[in-house]
């Protein structure tokens, strides 16, 4: 039972393999955001108090899911590779952070630009989404910080796996912490008791552009881990024969 | 306390000899001591130079300036934590010792409580009275900060276990420790600033506590992970 995860699991054969996967990912992905972001800037109707600056949640809903969903994927994918020594889930977790903290800046910028019309300012602290979103994206530049502070790759592999874990136990902790704090966010719109308070026209392009920013972010983790293992593996015969098939080696 | 049984230690004995042994290699530098003392004593004294004399704003900022005060006077320490066990190979001897590691890194934490953490809540009064703190909020604010220092001092050795031996660790430290110290900061703050509005105060100190009982269980387990991976 356990081959295929050993195979899967070996760096030569996830590069053929993610090769042939990546397509994949990304068709399906440019499609439903293609989709999703068209219909939600023109054939969504406009929302009745927002008016048109709603349609900016068709970037942040997705961007907000994917910084959370993004740890979720490093903080796994880090303790597999510690508890079972596999090298290429830290190469997964390795690739998964930058997106991650991009994912994060985007939430936290196109979040503020709403608030501008919305709440008036740029910036509020009394809203704690905004805020646990700005903390997250300080424990992602942590963690790539640690990460390129040590020398040695496989010690940062296994140091910066033990923080993404700390971080995983602590991340609600910090959530509910913020959320104490008052609020003055709008409630919950999408998961709620009855079924989203949004209409349907409003809601599909939304699930579209959530679905296809999740695919496109699976193609881009493969396409940089992809690159992540080539790096890791470079003094390797694979990779050499791989790059240089006429073995023409100095 | 378990007693030895034959030539075996007892499982308790590493945890006792390496808390005293902190504590007395603090007794006898207290420089180490009282310096996260004085930078506390600073950055409460800088507020007030900043923002202005005014009672009323001295009495509304307090509770977070005292709390971000000891943060980082906390974080100050915390990088020093193993960097002489680890630069005079007391570290391997630690890590290699039969005495279980979760338990060495859990004195280690809490050799660090006593040194700068109990100091800091036994001086914590003096800046809340500057701050025209009033007399019932004092005890709240203790009681906050022990707690929260002692949470402070289990978060911070896994950093501090993750960057010993690093270059620039300690810009390293507060960056990954900081965002992971926040609940600690938002419930010991706000605890203070309801305790001075006679607001009900229970809800954050439960807070406060559990935060305390969740790192007392699991951090050293991950200090202990951590010392492994940077010392091996």
């Amino acid at each position: 039972m356990w081959t295929w995860f050993h195979k899967l699991a070996s760096p030569p054969h996830f590069y053929r393999l993610s090769a042939k996967m990546i397509p994949w990912f990304a068709v399906p992905g440019i499609a439903l955001v293609v989709y999703g972001s068209y219909a939600g800037l023109f054939l969504a109707p406009a929302d009745y108090q927002q008016g048109d600056a709603f349609r900016i949640i068709y970037v942040h809903v997705p961007a907000a899911y994917l910084s959370m969903m993004t740890y979720m994927v490093m903080a796994i994918s880090a303790g597999i590779g510690l508890i079972w020594r596999i090298k290429l889930s830290h190469a997964v977790a390795a690739a998964a952070a930058p997106l991650g903290a991009w994912f994060t800046f985007l939430a936290l910028m196109t979040g503020s630009i709403w608030g501008r019309p919305m709440w008036g300012t740029w910036w509020e602290w009394g809203d704690p989404r905004l805020t646990s979103q700005l903390l997250m994206l300080f424990i992602y530049f942590g963690y790539m910080a640690l990460r390129t502070a040590i020398d040695d790759p496989l010690k940062a592999d296994r140091a910066s796996a033990v923080l993404a874990m700390v971080g995983a136990v602590n991340i609600p902790i910090i959530h509910f912490s913020v959320e104490w704090w008052s609020s003055l966010h709008q409630g919950a719109t999408l998961v709620r008791e009855g079924g989203p308070a949004m209409p349907v026209e409003m809601l599909y392009p939304l699930l579209a552009n959530i679905v296809g920013f999740t695919f496109l972010f699976g193609a881009l983790v493969l396409g940089r881990v992809r690159t992540e293992v080539l790096f890791r593996e470079r003094r390797k015969r694979w990779v050499r024969n791989l790059l240089l098939p006429d073995g023409d080696l100095e | 306390m378990t007693t030895a049984s034959g030539n075996h230690p007892g499982i308790w004995s590493g945890l006792v000899a390496v808390i005293r042994r902190d504590v007395l290699l603090a007794w006898k530098r207290p420089g180490d001591v009282l310096n996260p003392l004085f930078f506390f004593a600073m950055i409460s004294t800088l507020f007030p130079l900043a923002i202005g004399p005014s009672a009323e704003q001295l009495q509304f900022s307090g509770p977070g300036v005292v709390w971000v005060a000891a943060l980082l006077a906390a974080l100050l320490s915390l990088n020093s934590l193993f960097l002489s066990d680890h630069e005079d190979g007391s570290l391997d001897q630690l890590i290699l010792s039969p005495q279980p590691l979760p338990l060495l890194a859990l004195a280690k934490a809490l050799a660090h409580w006593l040194t700068t953490g109990l100091p800091l809540v036994l001086v914590s009064p003096l800046m809340a009275i500057t701050f025209q703190m009033p007399a019932g909020t004092i005890s709240i604010m203790m009681l906050t900060l022990v707690f929260g220092t002692v949470s402070l001092s289990l978060l911070g050795s896994i950093g501090a276990a993750l960057t010993v031996g690093l270059h620039r660790g300690s810009a390293l430290l507060s960056l990954v420790i900081l965002p992971l110290a926040m609940p600690i900061l938002i419930f010991g703050a706000r605890t203070v600033s309801l305790a001075a509005a006679d607001d009900a105060v229970a809800a954050g100190i439960y807070f406060l506590a559990a935060y305390c009982m969740l790192a007392l269980t699991l951090a050293p387990f991950a200090t202990a992970a951590a010392l492994r991976i940077s010392n091996e």
